[in-house]
C-alpha cells in the first residue's frame, strides 16, 4: 500500500463516512425528541435516490402515489378526530396539508415533464415529494403511541421499515438505479485526483450540520426541539406542543434522508432496499455517540466510512463484519464509563 | 405481496377441492428479497404457462419464499401436505433449491429447480433422484469465460465476486479450470449486493495489473465493479456471468460497460443465432409471448428458466398421465421417470437431454459468448 491508494480510500471513506454522519445526525435528533430509533431512515435515502431516477428516467415515481395515499389516511384520521372533539375549525388546516398539498404536487409532476427540468428543479422535487412522508408517517404510526415504551416504538419502527420496504420493491422493482453526476469535474491536488462529485457530497454534508447548528441553536422551533429532547413534560409546561415536536423531528430525519440519497445516486447503484445498510451503518456512529452526543455521532459515523474503505482493501470478504464488531467495543466502553441511570418514563 | 399470496391460496384452495384429478404444480420462488430480479420475471412467465396439459386441467399454485431458505423449506412442505402437489417448481436460487431437495426426496413428489449450482442435482446424492434443473450449471459457463479469455490472449486475471454463494461458487469453479488454460488469478476480492462503494476492492485488483478482470455478480449490482474500475482507468479487458444478462444491467451501466464479454443461454440473443439452430424458433416464440404480456424490452433470461420447466413438464405429463391418476403417488413416479427420460426436448436456453446421471441435460449449445456493444447484446461469434 503507498501513499496514493491510502489517499484514495481515504477519500472514498470520508465521501461514504459523510452520508452516514449526516444519517446518524437524523437517528440521534429523532431519538432524542420522541423515543423512537427510526430504522426506516434508510428508506427515505432509497426513495430519493430512486425518485429523482425516476424523474430522469421520464417516469412518474411511485413516491407521489405514496404521498397522496399517506395523505388521504391522514386527513381521515385528522377530520374524524377533530370532528368527534368538536375541533371543526381545523379540518381547512388538515384538507390544506394533506389533500391539496399531494394534489398539487401530483399536478406538477404530470404537467412539468420532471425529464425535462434542470437537475437543481428536479431535486427540489424530490425534497416537494419525499420529505412530507416523514411528518405523515409520525402521525400514522408513532404519535398514536407517542407514550409506550422504547421497545413498543421499536417494534413499530420495524414494522414501518419492512412496509416501506415492500412498498419500495413494489414502485421502483428489483433493479437499481444510478443517475448523472452533479458535475464531471476533477481536480489534481498533488498525487490525488478528487472528483467533482465527492466535493459536492462532503461540501453539502457539511453544510447541512452547520444549518442544522443554527437552527438548533438559533432558532425558536430549534429550542423548542431541544427542550423536548431534554425532557419532555418540562417542555410541555413551558407549552411546546411535543406532537409539533415529533412532527418536526420526523420532517427533519425525512429531509436528511432523502437528500443524502439524492447525493448518493451519482455515485453507487442504489436499490429499493440499498437505504437499510446505509441506514445502520449510521446508526453504527450514532451508538458511538451514545445516540445522544451529535458531533461524536458524526465522528463515529466518518470513522465507520473509514474503516469500511480500508477494510474493503485489505479483507474485503469480512469488510460488513469488520464494521459491525465495531459496536461491541464502543458498547463496553461506554457501558464502562457512564453511570447509566434506568428511567422508565 | 403478503395479500397477493394470501389470495392465491385461499383461491387454491377452492380450486383443489372443486376439481380432484386436476394436476397440481406446486412453485414456491423468490418475488421479493434479494434475488427479486430473478423470481419476478419467472413469476410472470408461470403467468403465461398452459392451463391444460394432455387434456387435463393443470393447476398452479405459486408462493414466494422472499429469497429465504426457512421460507422455501416451509412452502414446499406445506406445497405437499396440504395442497397434495404432483410436482415442485423452484426455488429461484441454489441456497433454497438446496433446502428442498431432502423435503421433495422425503415425499417422493419431483421438484424442477431454476437455480444454477450443479450441486442440486449432484448424481453422487441419491435423493437428488427427484430433482432435476432447468439452468446451465455455473460450470459450463465458467469453462466457456476461461476458454474465451485463453482465445484473446488474456494470461493473468483479478476476480470481483458477491460475498455469498454466488460469488463463492463463481470463484471455485473459474480457479478450476483456470490452470486448465493457463491463466492465473492474481487477486481474488468480494463485495456484497448492497455495497456503496467498491473503491477498496478495485484499487486492490489494479495494483495487482491483470490483463482481464472477472465479475461475478447478478443482476444491477454487478455494474458497481466495472463502472469503478472504468473510473479509475482499467484498460484491460472486461467478463461478466450470465447472472447480469437482462436490459436493467445495460440501463445501469450504460457507457461503462461497453465491451464486455460474458456467456449466457442463447435465448439473450435469440435473433441473432443462425436458422439451423432449433433454440432459436423456441426463443423468439416464448419472448413474443412475455413480451405481449409485458411490454416490450421487459424480457430476461431468468424468465427462460420457468418457461423451460413448463416445457419439461409439458412433454413428461402426457406419458405419466398415461399411467397413473394425478394426485396419486404412481403418478408421481410416473412424471418423475418421464421428466428423466426427457430427449431433445428443445427449451429456450438450450436442448434437454437428461439420463438417469444427468438431471439438466444440456450440451454445449446451452451457451453462446456474448458482447455489449452500443448499449446492446451482440452475439460474440
Amino acid at each position: 500500500m503507498d501513499l496514493q491508494i491510502a489517499l484514495l480510500l481515504g477519500q472514498d471513506g470520508i465521501t461514504n463516512g459523510a452520508i452516514y454522519a449526516l444519517l446518524s445526525l437524523a437517528l440521534v435528533l429523532v431519538f432524542a425528541v420522541t423515543r423512537v430509533i427510526f430504522i426506516p431512515q434508510g428508506e427515505f435515502v432509497a426513495f430519493g435516490a430512486l425518485t429523482l431516477a425516476s424523474f430522469q428516467a421520464g417516469k412518474t415515481p411511485g413516491t407521489l402515489w405514496l404521498l397522496i395515499g399517506a395523505g388521504v389516511l391522514v386527513a381521515l384520521v385528522d377530520i374524524s378526530l377533530a370532528l368527534r372533539s368538536g375541533m371543526a375549525r381545523k379540518i381547512p388546516r388538515i384538507v390544506g396539508w394533506n389533500l391539496v398539498y399531494p394534489a398539487a404536487a401530483a399536478a406538477v409532476v404530470f404537467l412539468l415533464k420532471p425529464n425535462e427540468l434542470p437537475l437543481l428543479a428536479q431535486v427540489v422535487l424530490v425534497l416537494a415529494l419525499v420529505v412530507p412522508l416523514g411528518p405523515m408517517l409520525y402521525r400514522l404510526a408513532f404519535q398514536p403511541l407517542a407514550e409506550a415504551s422504547v421497545l413498543v416504538l421499536l417494534i413499530v419502527s420495524v414494522a414501518v421499515h419492512l412496509a416501506l420496504v415492500g412498498l419500495g420493491l413494489l414502485f421502483f422493482g428489483a433493479e437499481g438505479s444510478r443517475t448523472p453526476a452533479f458535475s464531471d469535474a476533477s481536480f489534481d491536488w498533488g498525487v490525488m485526483t478528487v472528483t467533482g462529485q465527492t466535493l459536492w457530497v462532503v461540501g453539502a454534508s457539511l453544510l447541512l450540520i452547520v444549518v442544522l447548528a443554527v437552527f438548533f441553536e438559533r432558532t425558536i422551533y430549534g429550542k423548542a426541539l431541544r427542550a423536548t429532547a431534554m425532557n419532555r413534560t418540562g417542555a410541555r409546561l413551558m407549552g411546546i406542543s411535543t406532537v409539533m415536536a415529533g412532527k418536526l423531528s420526523f420532517l427533519l430525519a425525512a429531509l436528511i434522508g432523502a437528500f443524502s440519497g439524492v447525493l448518493i445516486a451519482p455515485i453507487t447503484t442504489v436499490y429499493y432496499d440499498t437505504g437499510f445498510l446505509i441506514g445502520l451503518k449510521g446508526f453504527v456512529g450514532a451508538i458511538v455517540g451514545g445516540l445522544a452526543s451529535y458531533p461524536i455521532a458524526a465522528a463515529g459515523a466518518i470513522l465507520v466510512g473509514l474503516l469500511e474503505s480500508f477494510s474493503s482493501f485489505w479483507a474485503s470478504a469480512f469488510k460488513e463484519v469488520i464494521v459491525f464488531t465495531l459496536i461491541i467495543p464502543v458498547l463496553v466502553w461506554r457501558s464502562l464509563t457512564t453511570h447509566h441511570v434506568e428511567e422508565d418514563e | 405481496m403478503k395479500l397477493g399470496k394470501l389470495t392465491v391460496a385461499v383461491a387454491a384452495a377452492f380450486t383443489t377441492f372443486a376439481a380432484y384429478a386436476d394436476i397440481t404444480v406446486g412453485v414456491t420462488l423468490s418475488a421479493t428479497g434479494p434475488a427479486a430480479s430473478l423470481g419476478i420475471p419467472e413469476k410472470n412467465t408461470l403467468a403465461l404457462l398452459p392451463t391444460t396439459i394432455g387434456g387435463q386441467k393443470v393447476n398452479y399454485i405459486v408462493l414466494d419464499d422472499a429469497s429465504d431458505t426457512t421460507t422455501a423449506v416451509k412452502n414446499v412442505r406445506k406445497l405437499i401436505s396440504e395442497n397434495k402437489v404432483d410436482v415442485i417448481v423452484g426455488s429461484t436460487i441454489t441456497p433454497n433449491s438446496l433446502a428442498m431437495i431432502d423435503v421433495v426426496a422425503e415425499a417422493e413428489t419431483p421438484m424442477i429447480s431454476m437455480a444454477a449450482s450443479a450441486r442440486i442435482v449432484d448424481p453422487a446424492n441419491p435423493k437428488t433422484r427427484w430433482v432435476f434443473k432447468t439452468p446451465q450449471n455455473d460450470q459450463q459457463m465458467a469453462i466457456a469465460i476461461a476458454a474465451h479469455m485463453a482465445g484473446q490472449g488474456v494470461k493473468t486475471v483479478a476476480f470481483i465476486g458477491f460475498n455469498d454463494a454466488y460469488g463463492e461458487g463463481w470463484y471455485q469453479e473459474f480457479v478450476k479450470y483456470a490452470d486448465t488454460y493457463k491463466l492465473k488469478v492474481v487477486a481474488s476480492e468480494r463485495y456484497s449486493r448492497a455495497d456503496t462503494s467498491v473503491t477498496g476492492q478495485v484499487l486492490k485488483m489494479m495494483a495487482a495489473k491483470p490483463d482481464a478482470v472477472l465479475i461475478a455478480g447478478s443482476g444491477t449490482p454487478a455494474a458497481l465493479p466495472q463502472v469503478t474500475l472504468k473510473e479509475r482507468g482499467f484498460a484491460g479487458k472486461y467478463y461478466q456471468t450470465h447472472g447480469i444478462a437482462n436490459n436493467d444491467f445495460l440501463r445501469v451501466g450504460g457507457k461503462n460497460v461497453e465491451g464486455t464479454f460474458l456467456p449466457a443461454g442463447p435465448i439473450l440473443v435469440a435473433a441473432q443465432l443462425p436458422d439451423s439452430n432449433p433454440i432459436k424458433k423456441s426463443a423468439l416464440a416464448y419472448i413474443a409471448k412475455y413480451e405481449a404480456a409485458q411490454g416490450k424490452g421487459s424480457i430476461s433470461t431468468f424468465g427462460g428458466h420457468a418457461w423451460d420447466a413448463g416445457l419439461l413438464l409439458q412433454n413428461a405429463v402426457p406419458a405419466a398421465l398415461k399411467k397413473a391418476q394425478p394426485g396419486t403417488k404412481e403418478f408421481r413416479t410416473a412424471l418423475r421417470d418421464a421428466l428423466e427420460a426427457t430427449k431433445d426436448l428443445v427449451g429456450v436456453h438450450g436442448v434437454f437431454n437428461m439420463s438417469p446421471s444427468d438431471h439438466l441435460g444440456f450440451d454445449q449449445r446451452a451457451r453462446v459468448m456474448v458482447r455489449i456493444e452500443n448499449g446492446a447484446w451482440k452475439l460474440d461469434k
